[in-house]
């Protein structure tokens, strides 16, 4: 079990934490709104993302056989992986053949799915995160805590404090300015130098067989330009139809990510370096990861789940993700998208305990770009929870309120009762205990509102 | 292994139970404000200043003047470019060999890298450009190399003011990219940035820390000129 509870509990005690995070959301929310100002466009250019992702999934099969078909007429060489297991040996295959001894790394999500640093490093490949952001994140030997902005939760003091400790000859500043130059300088040659360059990708267009990849500091291209081998991994549910469905996707995530109109770079890889080409890879490799997602597939109940675009909107509206931060939902995707992707691709055993993680409050449902049902699905997981737990206390109280509520003789009774004794239950009776915690324990009013209307004169409603 | 990957995870898909067809969306929000040339050209420039870059106007034919007589005071001592792009034999013109100061791409990359590195700027032409989001778009190829405008610190990039469509979906669609895309296609939006830390724009990252375009007015309506 992951214990989100005990994590959450120490993220709100740091008032450090709290205030990084406060700042960013406030910041992100407030960038996102002023691009959707305009409802119309909002909602005709949503609708038309969510039609675009829906129509892809009802189709995934067809256009995952077909982008297969159009890389590998593009020379693209194309590797299935079932687990992320499958998918780092297929990494390391590459890298073997290929002598590669250092990769260069782009931002991906899929990649923390499959640890692939770890993997690279216990078996000799020294690999280097050159995002910035996972820059920072790799120096202190951390894992992201936001899908977009990895390093969030650290402000600028800790990260001069880290460059101070980590990097060779680097002077302490907070100057972010003078921060990224640092981290220039010391990656500039590695990308000239690395043997591979692993990268993500946002979309793949099956009609041309493109890898679309989205950044704004350049490392994406760096890492897929100069070194002679580039090994794209992505989710299977990444894939689109054609390459104008790009155009709806890709504005709706640069806007819902980070407030921009558009990213600085949007790189469409289509082959690599061909016969007559002075530059790019002479490889380029796409590692189709299924982790978990066909079974997602399969379920018409969670299947609106791989609709998700990756662009972080959730987390960043989320009042639970903006106060306890990614770290206490100890998974790969934390936030609101987390809660209902990782129970279903790494099971109840680990994160059981995070689709309960939520108030149901639909912030996250409001602002996402493809309509993913975040709330559905999050109480559809915590039905099928329960029925994997059997009886329990709670089942058996929600029980009782369920068939409380369906009669009205009853009802009455129960509000009465309670009314006159529920003062007395003690605030650490079962299932009471765990809210008055940290709460006062609430107050029956002595009178019920159904009873009140009565006396007040109010025979129907 | 990656046979019989392939082969469970589209049996998986294949058996699972198949979701009901979904009839294609309106793309008609895609496509934007149409506008003249010239308000497609103030719309660009609006936009990609915006994301810092710096924007210059001259004509088709006096751009490589205009060029050489700012490198100096832009700080470029050599400027990388691709001898065989259109602008490349334009800069090179009557004389046969570059000018001083004129790094025309040689071989291939592992070749020329270490120039390369140490090259101030590199100049591109574009394919095109977008007004409502303010970019370029890049259209690498063998007389024009992608890490020219990747690699040096400031990128030079030449658009013609007749090649400026409205919105990414009119460029892709009107310019039929589907039929034939190059290895490698950027849109490139302004100077490489970051706001990893405390959400702090900063400027020149891994990619050129200046943007510098030069509109070239090739069309009635947007000879706005220097």
């Amino acid at each position: 079990m992951g214990d989100f509870g005990k994590n959450a509990e120490a993220a709100l005690a740091s008032a450090k934490l709290r205030g990084n995070l406060r700042r960013a959301m406030d910041g992100l929310m407030a960038k996102r709104g002023a691009q959707f100002a305009d409802a119309d466009e909002w909602s005709r250019l949503r609708a038309l993302g969510t039609n675009v992702r829906r129509r892809s999934l009802a189709r995934l099969p067809e256009l995952l056989r077909k982008l297969e078909e159009t890389c590998t007429a593009n020379a693209i060489q194309v590797h299935w992986a079932e687990t992320p297991a499958e998918a780092n040996q297929v990494v390391l295959d590459i890298l073997r053949r290929n002598g590669a001894e250092t990769v260069v790394k782009g931002k991906s999500m899929v990649s923390e799915e499959m640890h692939l640093n770890g993997y690279l490093e216990e078996n000799g490949v020294e690999i280097l995160e050159t995002d910035l952001g996972e820059y920072v994140i790799q120096l202190a030997g951390e894992t992201p805590s936001h899908i977009i902005m990895p390093c969030i939760h650290k402000n600028r003091d800790e990260i001069a404090k880290l460059f101070e400790d980590k990097i060779e000859g680097a002077a302490y500043t907070e100057d972010p300015a003078e921060l990224t130059e640092i981290a220039r300088k010391a990656l500039r040659r590695r990308f000239a130098e690395a043997g591979a360059g692993v990268t993500g990708v946002n979309f793949a267009v099956a009609e041309t067989g493109t890898l679309c990849l989205v950044e704004n500091e350049g490392n994406g291209r760096m890492s897929t330009t100069l070194p002679p081998v580039h090994i794209a991994v992505m989710g299977i549910e990444k894939v689109v139809e054609s390459l104008e469905d790009v155009a709806p996707l890709l504005s709706l995530l640069t806007r819902s990510a980070t407030g921009q109109g558009i990213t600085t770079y949007v790189n469409m890889i289509s082959s690599p370096r061909r016969a007559d080409d002075r530059d790019g890879p002479r490889e380029v490799h796409l590692i189709l990861l299924d982790n978990g997602r066909s079974s997602i597939h399969a379920d018409a109940d969670l299947r609106p789940t791989l609709q998700c675009i990756r662009c972080g909107a959730c987390m960043n509206h989320c009042p639970v993700y903006s106060r306890v931060g990614g770290h206490a939902y100890s998974s790969v995707y934390p936030g609101p998208i987390g809660k209902i992707l990782m129970p279903q691709i790494s099971g109840f055993a680990c994160y059981g305990d995070l689709p309960g993680a939520s108030s149901l409050c639909g912030a996250c449902v409001d602002v996402c770009p493809v309509k993913v049902p975040i709330t559905d699905i999050l109480v559809q997981l915590r039905a099928r929870l329960e029925k994997t737990k059997g009886l329990s206390l709670g089942s058996v109280a929600w029980t009782g309120w369920k068939i409380m509520h369906a009669s009205p003789g009853l009802y009455r009774l129960v509000t009465r009762v309670l009314g006159l004794v529920g003062g007395l239950i003690p605030r650490c009776a079962p299932l009471l205990r765990a809210w008055t915690r940290v709460r006062a324990k609430p107050r029956f009013a002595p009178k019920s509102l159904h009873r009140l209307a009565r006396e007040g004169g109010f025979d129907h409603e | 292994m990656s046979e019989s990957a392939r082969d469970a995870i589209l049996g998986r898909l294949d058996a699972g139970a198949r979701p009901p067809e979904v009839p294609d969306g309106d793309f008609q929000v895609m496509a934007g404000r149409p506008g003249t040339v010239s308000e497609r050209i103030e719309r660009f420039r609006t936009a990609i200043e915006a994301a810092n870059a710096e924007v210059h106007a001259t004509t088709p034919a006096g751009w490589p003047a205009f060029l050489m007589a700012r490198l100096n005071e832009w700080g470029i001592d050599r400027i990388a470019f691709g001898r065989e792009s259109w602008a490349g034999r334009q800069l090179i013109g009557d004389r046969g060999e570059a000018a001083n100061g004129l790094v025309p791409f040689e071989g291939a990359i592992e070749d020329f890298k270490e120039t390369l590195f140490a090259c101030d700027a590199g100049l591109t032409t574009t394919r095109g450009a977008i007004a409502e989001t303010g970019s370029l778009i890049l259209w690498s190829g063998p007389d024009e190399p992608r890490a020219l405008s990747l690699v040096p610190p400031v990128h030079v990039a030449l658009v013609r003011t007749g090649s400026i469509h409205a919105t990414l979906h009119e460029a892709m669609t009107a310019d039929r990219w589907r039929d034939g895309l190059p290895t490698n296609a950027v849109l490139v939006s302004g100077p490489s940035k970051t706001a990893d830390i405390e959400q702090t724009l900063v400027y020149g990252v891994h990619g050129p820390r200046r943007l510098v375009v030069i509109l070239l007015a090739d069309v009635p309506g947007g000879d706005d000129g220097p």
